[in-house]
């Protein structure tokens, strides 16, 4: 029995005992984490409920930041519009994406360079996918000359510079980039799918849509969840294509929270107020982070 | 640019006689009608972009930015890349993005191989509190961390900007390493360990060369997230002088408002670095980005 006993005892200590080489792996790494995410971010709460112009020391003043957004126009502006946002650009993208996906699912002949086609934008930054569509959409751009040479004449007009058009037109390159990163992480859920479930439908007399409806959905259903969390952090925290073609402008009518709180903290130097526009975004997030991490907590047993 | 493997042969279709030829044939032509409808749409802005940075700018304001070119001038390069600040930027980007990329992935790869190959105590809680941290909206950080290197004294230097990003990033770095790291079997290491192997070696000469095409997606990937950046940058820096690309560009479009083949110019210029590294790394990065996906 000693004898047995031996070698799992001497396993059991050879795994408690971690080389301290070891621990310094882990520990570098979440120390840099720690101070630079972490740390900052518990301070991010704190002065959420202070009044603070970055200068002077700041003045704790308990929630009326957030009862100071209950009567705040612009935050109401920036609320609606963060849910817009959402909605549009992430049901948008995630149809889009998917229906590219089956699109170009098959391999045949010229499918690699319509994938490409497609891709290509995500490589771009957003800064200069603004700017490329902020000449489109100029007065005397190519947009408003389509239109013309359509007999629209009458559609005409400065795309961005009208509160009632400026989201959408801001909108569309932001789908413009996002729809071929959705498309990639759909493929590679369609490729996954083991073909004989479709040869077994089709045998049993399925039509395209049933196939659909029966296989191919059920088995995105983890690619789903991916492009969902993916989508709606992404929202949040959209921030680049906004900045960069309206500033949130004309009269806010394309703020989003993130673009909100930038201006507020580094333009007005709000930073107790901005902060708790930040936990604002944060608590929209925190539900998506859960069940993300909830899910990659699952699959990691 | 394309991403095909070689088609395998469509034998099994061929084989059912079901369709008659006319009507498969049609419906080839539809499919390429609208995949390639879809993809001229798509390559359209960036054909513009290039157009107009290389029409003259009395083209532009007399011919109006929608219209045909009239003219090829190659100046805007010259006015984008010199006076605009362009080749100036490029290499701040470069100074931020090559330690960026590099230390990111040795620190998110020793943290990986130590929680993937280690019966570290808590590792799974330590792995998802990391992947957490990049998970969070960065808005939330924007404030404390604009403060927090003014206080170190690096607020407005580069070395602020890198260390963020590292930062920043290093939560979904390790998250990845240590998913493909404990696919590797144990063997290997157990072989490693007989023949007298301390960890540190395990780690350089086995376990890191055997995780080249991870390395190779995220190491792709995190070049095209950092030098894109714009919301650190104009969060840690200030001064003209030390902002990468992606902030200059937003300058350029102040600098020069109704200068749109300099604008164009600039953006095609601020493409080039990335463009570069997805033709090179097309296969790594595509499948890091589906990483994702697949896990």
């Amino acid at each position: 029995m000693a004898v047995l006993a031996a070698p799992v005892k001497r396993r059991r200590r050879a795994v408690r005992r971690v080389p301290p080489t070891l621990l310094l792996f882990v520990l570098v790494p979440v120390a840099v984490e720690g101070f630079w995410v972490f740390w900052p971010a518990l301070q991010g709460f704190y002065l959420s409920l202070t009044n603070w112009d970055g200068v002077s020391a700041p003045t704790f003043v308990g929630l009326d930041n957030y009862a100071e957004m209950l009567s705040d126009d612009i935050f109401g502006t920036a609320a609606l519009d963060t849910v817009i946002w959402i909605v549009l650009f992430g049901g948008l993208s995630a149809a889009g994406g998917l229906g590219l996906a089956m699109l170009l699912n098959r391999e045949r002949k010229g499918v690699g360079f319509y994938r490409a086609a497609l891709f290509t934008p995500v490589v771009f930054s957003l800064v200069a996918t603004a700017l490329i569509w902020q000449a489109i959409y100029q007065p005397d751009g190519v947009f408003n000359n389509v239109l013309g040479a359509i007999g629209l004449d009458s559609w005409k007009h400065s795309w961005l510079a009208d509160p009632d058009t400026a989201l959408y037109a801001v909108l569309v390159p932001a789908l413009w980039r996002q729809l071929g990163y959705v498309m990639v992480l759909y493929l590679a859920g369609l490729k996954g799918i083991d073909p004989a479930l479709y040869e077994a439908a089709k045998l049993d007399g399925a039509t395209g849509w049933q196939q659909f409806r029966h296989v191919t959905w059920p088995q995105l259903r983890s690619v789903n969840s991916v492009v969902l969390s993916v989508i709606i952090i992404d929202s949040l925290r959209s921030f680049d294509v906004v900045w960069s073609m309206t500033k949130g402008g004309p009269y806010h009518s394309s703020e989003l929270l993130s673009t909100y709180m930038y201006s507020t903290a580094f333009q007005s130097l709000r930073l107790g107020y901005a902060s708790a526009l930040a936990v604002v975004i944060f608590v929209l997030a925190f539900g998506v982070i859960v069940t993300y991490l909830v899910r990659a907590f699952r699959e990691d047993q | 640019m394309t991403t095909t493997r070689p088609a395998p042969p469509a034998a099994p279709e061929e084989r059912v006689p079901a369709k008659p030829n006319h009507q498969r044939a049609r419906r080839t032509f539809g499919f390429h009608l609208l995949a390639g409808g879809l993809s001229v749409l798509w390559l359209l802005p960036i054909v513009l972009v290039i157009t107009t940075s290389v029409r003259s700018f009395s083209d532009i304001a007399s011919n109006g930015l929608g219209a045909l070119p009239h003219s090829f001038d190659l100046s805007s390069f010259g006015e984008a890349w010199g006076v605009g600040g362009g080749g100036h930027a490029m290499l701040n980007s470069f100074i931020v993005t090559i330690p960026t990329v590099l230390l990111s992935l040795l620190l998110a790869s020793a943290a990986a191989f130590a929680l993937s190959r280690f019966q570290i105590p808590f590792r799974r809680t330590i792995i998802l509190v990391m992947l957490s941290g990049n998970l969070l909206p960065p808005q939330i950080l924007l404030v404390p961390v604009s403060k927090l290197s003014e206080l170190l004294g690096i607020y407005d230097t580069l070395t602020a900007l890198i260390i963020v990003q590292v930062g920043f990033g290093l939560g979904f770095y390790t998250f990845v390493l240590q998913g493909f790291m404990r696919s590797i079997p144990d063997e290997i290491q157990q072989a490693a360990l007989i023949d007298g192997a301390g960890p540190i070696t395990i780690f350089w000469r086995i376990i890191l060369p055997m995780t080249r095409p991870a390395l190779a997606a995220l190491g792709a990937l995190a070049f095209t997230w950092t030098f894109n950046d714009l919301l650190w940058s104009i969060t840690v820096l200030r001064t003209e002088t030390v902002m990468p690309v992606t902030p200059a560009l937003l300058g350029l479009q102040g600098q020069y408002v109704s200068n749109w083949n300099v604008i164009a110019a600039g953006s095609v210029i601020a493409a080039v670095p990335t463009v570069a590294v997805f033709l090179r790394f097309q296969k790594h990065f595509i499948s890091g980005l589906a990483i994702g996906a697949i896990k």
